[in-house]
């Protein structure tokens, strides 16, 4: 279970390797730091309407939740194990790995559909209280996140079919992936903030 | 093509459904009687899977000692930061 010899290669001298663009990172950095600030205001609201929140959480369907959750870990997975193929030079393995994560992403995109769906049937919508208006936006800026990191994924899948993975494109795949794992993260904290926390 | 999937990433991959599936366990009663401990230790996992996130997919374990730092820190204040505003609006 163990990538000893890359772990040397990428850790190479005292600099460090930083994977993709260092404009991603801009970009990544920019966006962890709203989140947060969406994350301290969902418990502020929170706080000023514990009732309303309590009741909100108990009409979200945490099985949905919880199918996303594993659709955008494996998605993140295959991403991260393109990026080892593309290092490999297994040009194949890179493109399907790639257009797996598309297809969960994809997944990922239906769940959603259905949910929002689902909600709004019961008349949950933007303008019932705090949390379905928090609820709304919130999964909704994620979710051009997807779509966004959706249009990444299948360039970086398209740029992969030549194959000759060189450093510089290598660093191309690792920008676009970092962008992905983002998607990734802040759908692992908004599933514990919005389906889990505080759940009754 | 083995050690493509007996790779540290499939380990995290594992490692990460399975913090899912205990958060999920915790967000239905299993573990503590207080919904606001149950709800504490899962913005503690949450974070735990976040760090694993950042350090073997995104591979900030190999970026510079800075970089590591900065995500680390980040880690610990916002984590510090939602479960105390958590804990503080009780059940």
């Amino acid at each position: 279970m163990s990538d000893s010899s890359e772990d040397t290669a990428l850790a190479r001298g005292s600099k460090g390797h930083i994977p993709g663009e260092a404009g991603i990172w801009l970009l990544i950095a920019g966006d962890l730091l709203m989140f947060s600030v969406l994350f301290v205001i969902f418990l502020v609201y929170r706080a000023g309407d514990l009732t309303v929140f309590q009741a909100g959480h108990a009409r979200l369907n945490q099985t949905w939740g919880l199918v996303n959750t594993i659709l955008m870990l494996s998605s993140s997975w295959l991403v991260a194990t393109a990026i080892q193929a593309a290092r490999r030079q297994m040009r194949r393995v890179v493109v399907a790995c790639f257009g797996l994560a598309l297809l969960c992403g994809l997944g990922f995109i239906v769940v959603k559909v259905f949910e929002y769906n689902e909600k709004i049937r019961a008349d949950l919508t933007l303008t019932t209280n705090d949390f379905f208006m928090l609820y709304f936006s919130y999964t909704g800026i994620h979710l051009i996140h997807v779509v966004i990191g959706m249009g990444v994924l299948t360039t970086l899948m398209l740029y992969s079919r030549s194959g000759n993975f060189a450093p510089a494109k290598l660093r191309n795949l690792e920008s676009g992936a970092s962008f992905w794992h983002l998607v990734d993260l802040l759908w692992i904290v908004l599933f514990a903030l919005l389906y889990l926390v505080g759940a009754k | 093509m083995k050690a493509l999937l007996l790779s540290r990433v499939t380990a995290v991959w594992a490692l990460l459904i399975i913090a899912t599936t205990l958060s999920w366990q915790l967000g239905h009663g299993a573990g503590f009687d207080d919904a606001r401990q149950a709800g504490a230790a899962i913005l503690v996992v949450t974070f735990i899977k976040v760090r694993l996130v950042m350090r073997d997919f995104m591979e900030i374990r190999h970026a510079p000692r800075w970089m590591r730092l900065i995500g680390d820190a980040w880690i610990v204040l916002i984590t510090v930061l939602l479960v105390g505003l958590f804990l503080k609006t009780g059940t």
